[in-house]
């Protein structure tokens, strides 16, 4: 627990008389690829909710590189270094691929808030935006408006705009849902390569994308965590299989 | 974002032109009319910044133009200060500070929220001036003097000779056209653009939504200053109803007609409007009926407002070769 990048102490969160995340201690390690699965409901994107700041907690703290976080706003918490993809895929439907990814990398740099200069001027930010593009395998793509790219395009152009903001710690939200083969797998490799030199904490249905690359996974029901630990004692876990993972892995 | 077509450029530089040689052919009734419009024509394109760019759909506008013209009586008449170098700044200031506290209580809210509480707040001011005795109540106040723009007893631009202020006029036009340019084309304006297009994804990429919103709020506010500032120095009086909701009502159908988030549409809108305005005013008393429904007519049928017209030449022309080649 020593290295833990982020953490959770007693996190909840509370939807009116539902409880969508209740208790939750987790500790994610610096430099690892942690899954969190679950079924439908289970509260997973309310987790990343909370730990991205875009939801405040009804109880409980988050806790990054030490510091209480809990009720900082989304973009300082995106300032931190941590960034997220959405499930629900959410990006500037009339820009294109490129300016969609622009906009992402400007807004860490010093200057996002320059008023005089172009802002495609601005040679770290074009070359941020066209790296990210080409890491996600949409380079072809660059001019393309977002809202005519087809679904799986967009969901990796979602992808393209959280490599843009350059974040240390990557949360994302199934970002292999509703890809097709092919992109499917060139996305995990492309997650494998980000786990060298990033910390990942992803909500993933496809369980053999799971443990192709998660190294920790957290298993949710409820909004409660059922089991947290390696993919083998996952895999072993009684509970886990009654509850989960019973009907996923044959 | 302005990145203007090449046929948008060409007309914008002719349409300035026409402005700046019109003096040398128009009647005076025209020159003093066009300097009133090129006004509103500034304080609409003030409004474009939030409503066409930003998203801020802000329906308590006048309230900044208003502060500013009472600004401009408050010093030459309760002052007895008629230094025009000492008013301006004063007026932009006291418009962009009436901004930052509007704004910064108003960006709090979003969609029909944010229409409702500016126009509470702008109301607010508006009585504020129309209660107030020393203020010239209803009434308003009349101005005894222009703003002296002189540099050691040297006038610079003599405000009370009509040409040179309708120059005055086209130079605060043309300078904020060009300053709100340069600003959406700066990262700055990217981002509200975003923060339009999608608020919270621009959030969770690490902008400060609120604080673009402000700024964009002052810098509106503070040209909107200088409207009224220009409009109290050519009409000399100040009234409260330069601070109503009627008046922030009109910047907005100006905008609408002339085109939002372009910039030059509000140009557009303003003189089409107003020119308008003054020719049904002397055929019918219901010339507002038909100035409504004009508005309406146009926000239905074409919803880029007139600066749509010229992307439609120009997308005519683009598919007129193509026919030709085959
Ligand atoms: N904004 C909200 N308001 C009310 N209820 C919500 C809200 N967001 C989520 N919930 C509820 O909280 C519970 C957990 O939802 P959440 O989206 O976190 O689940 P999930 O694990 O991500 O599910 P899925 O696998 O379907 O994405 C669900 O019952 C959901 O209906
Ligand atoms: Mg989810």
């Amino acid at each position: 627990m020593a290295d833990a990048m982020l953490e959770t102490i007693g996190l909840s969160r509370r939807f009116g008389g539902l409880a969508a995340v209740q208790d939750v201690s987790l500790a994610i390690e610096r430099g690892v690829v942690h899954a969190i699965v679950g079924p439908n409901g289970a509260g997973k994107t309310t987790l990343i909710n909370l730990l991205s700041g875009d939801l405040k907690p009804s109880a409980g703290m988050v806790r990054y590189k030490g510091r209480d976080i809990t009720a900082w706003p989304a973009h300082k918490v995106a300032h931190l270094g941590i960034g997220r993809s959405y499930q629900k895929t959410n990006i500037f439907r009339d820009h294109s691929a490129f300016e969609n990814c622009r906009l992402a990398a400007q807004a860490r740099l010093p200057g996002a808030f320059d008023m005089l200069r172009p802002a495609r001027s601005r040679a770290d930010v074009l070359s941020r935006a066209r790296q990210a593009l080409e890491q996600c395998g949409l380079a072809d793509r660059a001019q393309r408006r977002a809202v005519d790219m087809s679904y799986g395009e967009q969901r990796q152009l979602e992808l393209a705009m959280l490599l843009a903001s350059e974040p240390e710690l990557l949360l994302l939200d199934e970002p292999l849902a509703g890809m097709g083969p092919e992109e499917s797998a060139r996305v995990i490799d492309l997650l494998k390569r980000l786990a060298a030199t990033h910390t990942l904490v992803m909500i993933e249905h496809d369980m053999d994308a799971v443990f192709a690359v998660a190294e920790r996974i957290t298993v949710m029901v409820n909004g409660s965590v059922l089991a947290s630990d390696t993919p083998a004692a996952i895999r072993a876990n009684k509970a886990v299989q009654e509850a989960y993972l019973g009907e996923a892995v044959s | 974002m302005p990145s203007y077509s090449r046929v948008t450029l060409v007309l914008l530089a002719l349409g300035f032109a026409a402005l700046a040689l019109f003096p040398l052919v128009g009647e005076t009734f025209y020159i003093r009319f066009f300097t009133k419009i090129m006004i509103y024509a500034l304080f609409a394109m003030s409004l474009d910044l939030l409503v066409g760019y930003a998203g801020l759909v802000s329906l308590g506008h006048a309230a900044f133009f208003g502060v500013a013209t009472y600004t401009v009586a408050g010093f030459i008449d309760k002052l007895g200060i008629a230094d025009g170098f000492l008013i301006l700044p004063a007026a932009l200031a006291v418009a962009a500070i009436c901004a930052a506290v509007i704004g910064w209580i108003s960006i709090r809210t979003t969609g029909v929220y944010f229409i409702m509480i500016t126009l509470a707040l702008a109301q607010m001011l508006y009585y504020f001036f129309n209660d107030q005795l020393y203020w010239g109540g209803t009434d308003g106040m009349n101005i005894s003097a222009k703003p002296l723009l002189a540099l050691g007893g040297f006038t610079l631009v003599d405000l009370s000779n009509r040409v040179q202020f309708y120059y005055t006029a086209l130079a605060c036009l043309v300078t904020a056209f060009v300053m709100l340019s340069v600003l959406l084309r700066s990262p700055f304006g990217h981002a509200l653009v975003g923060i339009r297009a999608n608020e919270g994804r621009m959030r969770s990429l690490g902008y400060d939504v609120q604080r673009y919103k402000l700024v964009a709020f002052v810098v509106a506010g503070a040209l909107a200053g200088l409207a009224g500032f220009l409009e109290s120095s050519r009409a000399t009086f100040a009234t409260p109803a330069y601070l109503g909701w009627h008046e922030s009502g009109h910047a907005l159908m100006i905008v609408i007609l002339g085109g939002m988030g372009t910039l030059y549409g509000p140009i557009l809108g303003a003189f089409v409007l107003l020119l308008m305005e003054d020719y049904f005013a002397t055929l019918t008393e219901r010339w507002l009926l038909i100035e409504g429904l004009f508005v309406m007519a146009v926000a239905l049928l074409m919803p880029e407002g007139l600066a749509g017209l010229p992307r439609r030449i120009a997308a005519l022309r683009r598919r007129a070769p193509e026919n030709g080649d085959g």
